[in-house]
């Protein structure tokens, strides 16, 4: 299986995916969606009549006048296509399309920072936030992991590897978002380090919000950290133990070459496909986590859109979120193939 | 993979440490849960999210067992509904007395003093609360009679320390404390010392007489609430529930959350995968595609929207939560029914014409037995704190409070920033511990059944 091949079946099943979590989100809130807006289109109607006497004046017979609203708020139903039920192939086809170019429609109930109660304004004022703060723990994690865990992997059975491995096992069955309410404890009420709440109070438009901003990032970021880190090492553990046992290694300790460039250059750079893989499968990973601990937190990004959009039932909001979570996520997936047949060439061939 | 016999896993178990604790681990949840049942009526338990049930009982209360560590006693809060009862008839009056004893030995004042009674009486009987103190001092507090009736009829009143009559009662006999008593409120003077306003430590003697001339005078409940900062093992929370209540309860509901589900996407994914690999070719690979499919849904984004569009039953999400959780186990189970098909009697028993499914139940599906148990076990806790994280977004079955529930109204009421920990510690801490257990019990049985196999 040649290259191109194995990149065409790996991106038709990913489209196929991102089709079908798009199709299940639009059943599962459609017939919500359908209620939601027929009702907007009642109110707006009625606020339009009363706003013009005029319109009211000309009719002396009250079921006259009523049939008259009804039959407006009829036109405006048709003419949004809302006649037909949601899960008519039309109109699902027609909201697949819209959002499959990005176009998500206006929020019901949210809005952006700026005010903008368009979704895609809404989702890209919140998305540099979530991958900012994942992303700096990510990378911070990663970087502890892989040098603690090739610490620990060159030297089976010390106290560093002991310490690792348990740390690793304890620190994964502990959630991230009851380590973060325990930080908040500690660092925001008995020791005053840092604010309880991640939204800094000041306005995005403030020349020191970028400072705030990450000043407020720091107790997200070091909870993060904490519980990541030790999967972490044990991964990269398990790996370097692999790899220390191969003939190679055993070939250059012969020749004299000493123990820490074994460890940091010839070992590492064997260790480095599947780590790569899992660097970027659990940078997506981490936006799905977010919505959790984005929510204790109080960060002002995805996560917390998420789940604001879901407390209120802002069904554009919730289907654009979403499908901007799942392309993320699967790109990633995507990415981390690639990089893996980059890497290892065998997955390539096929063989 | 090399098949393992029952009595062999069980030996190497043994031998393994991490396993034993998980045993530990596990059999103490199973006692709690077996406690809680036992002690704690399921009645109690349901009456969670009902805060009529829990208006006798402090707000914000410390564990009491914190007093061990502090020099100044925080006052407990205590609830007395079983008084010493007298009765004594003369002539034709007839009086019923109550005596509520409260040791307190506290540094604080309490926050207020509340009774509470329910009487049977007809006519108007009179109501007199008193104090005995601990100096031998009596203050009246209050002397009232009950709304006139000609029928016998049940009362039930609050009487609360704020009470103007009682206000009144005090002030008149001021004369008792050598310092100027107006601007304390009830519970300050009656707990103070005579000479300052200091807490007089010792034993004190509420008494509640009903004085009648009709003998079928009595009082059919009476409670005295002496309100307090610190209650019970585990303190209460912002809406005055016993924490003790809801954590205890929660263990078996988190048991039977994680167990339920990990059993059902093991045997689901077991089944699928060694279908798929069994049948092989076509079947298999578009088996595998959906698998592929079901794999890169993003879990928690769908999980929620199921939660909030369809239903939030306990059970609902514990089958959607079997729904995301089977996939891997799928995929490691086809990869080993594909080398278990090769073997020799597997291939005997297809020439001697022995039916497909006959062939997966009895020779396949038991080689991977072992790998299944220790799937189980790796599947809980996952199940465990998934289940956890939608409660604590309040997404959970308001008639089961779960531990992610208690800790959702906790960072709702931001009890972190409040420094409420008794409200945040322990629920978060046998998430934890219940997930070790598992963990532990899991990667026990994993390096036995397969000592190389890398999931």
């Amino acid at each position: 299986m040649g290259l191109k091949k194995y990149l065409a079946t790996r991106g038709i099943t990913m489209f196929g995916v991102l089709m079908v979590t798009l199709l299940l989100t639009i059943i599962l809130v459609g017939s919500n969606m359908d209620t939601i807006l027929k009702q907007g289109i009642t109110f707006q109607v009625r606020a339009e009549i009363t706003e013009d006497p005029k319109i009211s004046d000309s009719f002396s017979d009250p079921a006259e006048f009523e049939a008259f609203v009804q039959d407006q708020i009829e036109q405006r139903v048709k003419a949004l296509g809302l006649d037909t039920p949601w899960y008519s192939p039309q109109r699902i086809g027609l909201t697949m399309y819209k959002i499959l170019i990005l176009d998500f429609g206006h929020a019901t109930f949210l809005t952006s920072d700026s005010g903008s109660s368009d979704v895609k304004d809404i989702l890209l004022e919140k998305l540099p936030r979530t991958i900012l703060l994942f992303t700096t723990a990510t990378i911070i994690i990663s970087i502890i992991g892989i040098f603690l865990g090739a610490l620990a992997g060159s030297k089976v059975g010390s106290a560093v590897d002991r310490i690792t491995s348990t740390f690793a096992v304890v620190s994964s069955s502990f959630p991230v978002w009851w380590i973060g309410m325990l930080m908040i404890f500690l660092f925001s009420f008995v020791y005053q380090i840092f604010p309880a709440r991640a939204t800094p109070s000041i306005p995005p438009t403030d020349p020191g919000y970028i400072a705030a901003l990450l000043y407020h990032m720091a107790l997200p970021v070091i909870t993060i950290v904490m519980i990541g880190f030790g999967a972490w090492a044990y991964l990269v553990r398990n790996f370097m133990i692999g790899i220390m046992q191969e003939d190679f290694i055993s070939a250059k300790r012969a020749m004299g070459i000493n123990q820490k460039k074994i460890i940091y250059g010839h070992a590492i750079k064997n260790a480095a496909p599947p780590i790569i893989t899992i660097l970027a499968l659990s940078l997506s990973g981490s936006l799905g986590g977010a919505i959790i601990t984005e929510a204790v937190f109080d960060w002002p990004g995805m996560g917390r859109l998420y789940f604001e959009a879901i407390t209120v039932m802002d069904l554009p909001v919730i289907i654009g979120a979403t499908y901007v979570l799942t392309l993320f996520f699967l790109i990633s997936i995507l990415v981390a193939d690639l990089l893996y047949g980059y890497f290892d060439p065998r997955v390539k061939t096929g063989s | 993979m090399s098949s393992v016999s029952a009595s062999e896993i069980k030996q190497e178990f043994l031998k393994s440490k991490i396993g034993i604790a998980g045993i530990g681990i596990l059999v103490t949840l199973v006692a709690i849960s077996i406690g809680a049942a036992v002690i704690i009526p399921v009645e109690t338990f349901q009456q969670w999210n009902n805060p009529q049930n829990w208006l006798v009982y402090p707000k914000t209360a410390i564990p009491a067992w914190v007093n061990l560590f502090m020099f100044e006693k925080i006052p407990e809060h205590k609830i007395l509904d079983e008084p010493n009862v007298s009765t004594i008839s003369l002539d034709e009056i007839s009086a019923v007395s109550h005596q509520f004893h409260v040791n307190y030995v506290y540094d604080d004042f309490p926050s207020d003093f509340i009774y509470e009674f329910t009487v049977k009486y007809s006519g108007s009987p009179l109501l007199q609360i008193s104090v005995i103190r601990p100096d031998g001092s009596i203050i009246k507090l209050l002397s009232a009679s009950l709304p006139n009736t000609e029928d016998l009829v049940l009362h039930n009143e609050k009487i609360f320390s704020t009470d103007g009559t009682i206000k009144k009662n005090l002030f008149l006999q001021s004369d008792k404390f050598n310092f100027p008593i107006e601007g304390f409120s009830a519970e300050d003077i009656v707990f103070s010392k005579s000479t300052d306003n200091v807490v007089l430590k010792g034993d004190y003697v509420f008494l509640v007489n009903l004085y009648g001339v009709q003998k079928e005078n009595s009082i059919v409940d009476s409670t005295l609430i002496v309100g307090g900062k610190a209650f019970g093992i585990m303190g209460t929370d912002e809406l005055r529930r016993d924490l003790a209540v809801g954590i205890l309860w929660g263990t078996p509901l988190a048991l039977f959350i994680g167990i339920a589900v990990a059993i059902g996407s093991v045997v689901m994914g077991l089944v699928y995968g060694v279908y798929a690999g069994f049948k092989g070719k076509l079947t298999d690979e578009s088996m595998m595609r959906f698998n592929d499919v079901i794999y890169a849904l993003p879990v928690l984004p769908f999980l929620i929207i199921l939660a909030v569009t369809i239903s939030n039953s306990i059970f609902l999400m514990i089958g959607f939560l079997t729904i995301f959780g089977w996939v891997g186990i799928a995929k490691v189970s086809r990869s080993m029914a594909l080398q278990i098909k090769t073997r020799g009697y597997v291939e005997a028993s297809k020439m001697m014409g022995q039916k497909n499914s006959k062939i997966i139940f009895k020779h396949i599906l038991p080689q991977l037995l072992p790998y299944a148990f220790a799937s189980i076990a790796i599947s809980v806790p996952a199940a465990i704190t998934t289940e956890a994280g939608l409660s604590f977004l309040g997404l959970g079955d308001p008639s089961f409070p779960t531990w992610g529930q208690i800790l959702h109204d906790a960072n709702t009421y931001g009890a972190a920033a409040r420094g409420l920990w008794w409200w945040i510690v322990p629920p978060g801490l046998m998430i934890a511990i219940t997930g070790l257990a598992f963990v532990f019990l899991g990667n026990a049985l994993d390096a036995i059944v397969n000592p190389k196999l890398k999931r």
